[in-house]
C-alpha cells in the first residue's frame, strides 16, 4: 500500500505545538525580566535574566512550605484513594452481597453530582472538627471517590472467576484473595487512577481555597492565586511562583506519559 | 489553629424554607451567571471539533514522533490552572500583552480581553480550549486507532479520496468517543472556576459578563457568607447538568452509531 504524504500533518502538526507551547516558553521569559520591561509596549521577547524575581517570590510567599504541603497531600490523597477504592471496587466487582446492585447505582449517580454540591457540607464538618487550616482537611474528603471505585470495578471484571474460585479452595478468604491475588493484577488501573489522582489534587483550587487561608497551609495552586491578590500586576514575580509550580507535574507527565495516556483513553472507552 | 470557635453548625442555620431558591430566582446576578456560564460551555463544546483534527493528525500512518507532539499538546493539561489562568491574563492584557501585539501586526485593533464584560468570557473559553485541546484528542486518537483498517483500505480501492474517507468512515465511527468527549466537556465547562478566579480581577467590570455559576457559588458562599444561598445555587446547578445531560442522552439516538 502506498502511504499518504505526511508532510502536510507535521506542518499543521507544529503549528498546533506552537500555540500550546508559546504561553509555557513566554511564561519563563517573562519570569526572566524585570518589571519595567515586563510592561513594555510592543512587548520585549527576551528575558533580562532577573533570577532575583524567584528569589523573590520565595521570600514573600511560603513557596518552599506550600509546594511540601502540596507533595504530603497529593501523597496522601492518592495512597487513600486507591486503597480505598481498590477495596470498594473489589467488593462491587467480585464478592456477592444484598443491595449490591442498588449501592452501585449510587455511586453511579454519584458521579453526575457536581463536586460544589458536596462543598458547603463538606466544608461545616471541617469546621466542626476544627479542621479548617489544618492538611487533613485538605486529604480527607480526597481519600475516597466514586469515579475511583467505578474505573477500578471495570479492571477488577475483566479477570477470569476461575481466580476466586482457585484461591477460595486453596483456603483464601476475600481479603488474601483481594490483595493477593486481585491487586497485582488490576496494577494497570490502579497506575492509571494513581497519576489521575495526582493530577488533579494538582491543579484543585476551590476546596484548598476555602478551607485552607492561613498561607502555610495552602497548597501551591491556592498559594499561587492568593499571589495574584499580592502582585497584581507584578507579572514576573508571579510567573517565577507559576514556573515553580508548573515544573514538577510536567516532568512527573513527562516520565510518566504512556501510563497516563493509557488511563485516560481507557476511561474513555469504558465510561 | 482553627480559626473558627463556633460551638456547632446546626446552631449557625435556620431554616428558612424555600426562601434561597425563591432570592435567586429574582436575582439578577444568578441570570447573569447561568447566562455565562452556558455561553462558555458552547463556546467550549464548538471547540471540540479541533481535537478531532489534531486526534486525525496524529493518526496520520507512518507520522513519526507522536509521543513529542502528544506531550507537546498535553502539556496544559497537566499544568495547574492557577498557573494556565496567571499566564493567560498577561498574554491577553489590553495594552501590553502578546496577543495584541500580535493581532497588531496583521492590523487588527484588539479589545480589553480580560477587562471588557462583552469579550471576557471569549477570552476565559479560548484558554478553557487550549487547555483540554489535548485531553479530548487522547481520547479521539484511542478511539481512531479502535477503527479497523481495513475499512479505509476498502474505501481507497473503491476510489474515496482522503478526505471523503474522513468523513465517511471516521467520523462516524468516531461517534460513540464524540458523545462521550461531548457529555464530560459539557459538565466540567458547566463547572467552570478557575480559569475565571484567576484571568478576571475579583473589583473588574468585566465579571459581569464572565461570572460564572461556581463563581458565583464561591462569591457568596466564601466571600460573603451566603452559605444557604450558595448551597442553593450548588442544587440549581447540579439540575442544570442533570437536564442538559439528559437531553445529550435523548439526542444521542440521532447522530451516535454504536456497532
Amino acid at each position: 500500500m502506498n502511504r499518504p504524504r505526511t508532510w502536510p500533518a507535521y506542518v499543521a502538526l507544529a503549528a498546533g505545538a506552537l500555540v500550546m507551547i508559546a504561553p509555557f516558553v513566554w511564561q519563563i521569559v517573562v519570569a526572566l525580566q524585570t518589571l519595567p520591561d515586563s510592561l513594555r509596549v510592543p512587548p520585549k521577547f527576551t528575558p533580562s535574566w532577573q533570577w532575583s524575581n524567584f528569589a523573590e517570590v520565595f521570600r514573600t510567599v511560603p513557596l518552599a512550605r506550600q509546594f511540601l504541603n502540596t507533595v504530603v497531600v497529593i501523597a496522601a490523597v492518592t495512597a487513600g484513594l486507591l486503597l480505598l477504592c481498590s477495596l470498594a471496587a473489589f467488593a462491587f466487582a467480585r464478592l456477592r452481597f444484598p443491595g449490591r446492585g442498588g449501592i452501585f447505582t449510587l455511586f453511579l449517580a454519584v458521579l453526575m453530582v457536581p463536586g460544589e454540591l458536596f462543598l458547603i457540607p463538606r466544608y461545616e464538618i471541617m469546621v466542626d472538627l476544627g479542621w479548617l487550616d489544618t492538611l487533613q482537611a485538605l486529604i480527607a474528603p480526597g481519600v475516597f471517590g466514586a469515579f475511583g471505585t467505578f474505573l477500578l470495578r471495570q479492571f477488577f471484571l475483566t479477570l477470569p472467576r476461575e481466580l476466586d474460585e482457585a484461591a477460595q479452595l486453596e483456603g483464601a478468604n476475600p481479603l488474601q484473595i483481594y490483595w493477593h491475588i486481585m491487586l497485582p493484577l488490576v496494577r494497570p488501573g490502579l497506575l492509571a487512577l494513581g497519576l489521575l489522582t495526582v493530577m488533579w489534587s494538582w491543579s484543585s483550587l476551590l476546596w484548598p481555597l476555602v478551607v485552607n487561608t492561613d498561607p502555610e497551609m495552602m497548597t501551591l495552586s491556592a498559594g499561587l492565586a492568593s499571589l495574584r491578590g499580592q502582585f497584581q500586576t507584578n507579572f514576573p514575580i508571579l510567573f517565577a511562583g507559576a514556573a515553580v509550580a508548573s515544573l514538577p507535574v510536567i516532568v512527573l507527565f513527562a516520565v510518566m506519559q504512556r501510563h497516563l495516556i493509557a488511563g485516560i483513553a481507557f476511561t474513555g472507552s469504558k465510561g | 489553629m482553627a480559626r473558627s470557635a463556633r460551638a456547632s453548625t446546626a446552631a449557625a442555620y435556620t431554616w428558612v424554607g424555600t426562601a434561597n431558591f425563591t432570592d435567586l430566582l429574582g436575582d439578577e446576578e444568578m441570570a447573569g451567571a447561568l447566562g455565562n456560564t452556558l455561553l462558555y460551555a458552547a463556546l467550549v463544546l464548538a471547540g471540540v471539533p479541533l481535537s478531532i483534527v489534531i486526534a486525525a493528525l496524529l493518526n496520520v500512518p507512518g507520522l513519526r514522533g507522536l509521543s513529542v507532539y502528544r506531550t507537546l499538546y498535553f502539556l496544559p493539561v497537566v499544568t495547574m490552572p492557577a498557573a494556565v489562568g496567571l499566564t493567560w491574563r498577561y498574554l491577553f492584557n489590553g495594552d501590553f500583552g502578546a496577543i495584541n501585539h500580535l493581532l497588531g501586526l496583521v492590523g487588527i485593533d484588539g479589545p480589553y480581553w480580560v477587562g471588557d464584560p462583552d469579550v471576557a468570557i471569549y477570552a476565559i473559553a479560548i484558554v478553557g480550549i487550549w487547555s483540554s485541546i489535548g485531553y479530548n484528542a487522547v481520547l479521539f486518537l484511542a478511539g481512531l486507532q479502535s477503527v479497523p483498517r481495513h475499512f479505509y483500505e476498502a474505501a481507497a480501492i473503491d476510489g474515496a479520496g482522503r478526505l471523503r474517507q474522513f468523513f465517511r468512515i471516521t467520523l462516524p465511527l468516531l461517534t460513540p468517543t464524540t458523545f462521550f468527549v461531548v457529555v464530560i466537556t459539557m459538565i466540567n465547562a458547566l463547572q467552570v472556576f478557575d480559569l475565571v478566579y484567576l484571568m478576571i480581577d475579583t473589583t473588574s467590570p468585566a465579571l459581569s459578563g464572565s461570572r460564572t455559576i461556581v463563581y458565583l457559588f464561591y462569591e457568596k458562599g466564601f466571600v460573603q457568607n451566603q452559605r444557604g444561598l450558595a448551597a442553593a445555587i450548588a442544587v440549581l446547578l447540579l439540575g442544570l447538568i442533570l437536564v442538559l445531560t439528559a437531553i445529550q442522552f435523548r439526542l444521542q439516538k440521532k447522530w451516535v452509531h454504536y456497532e
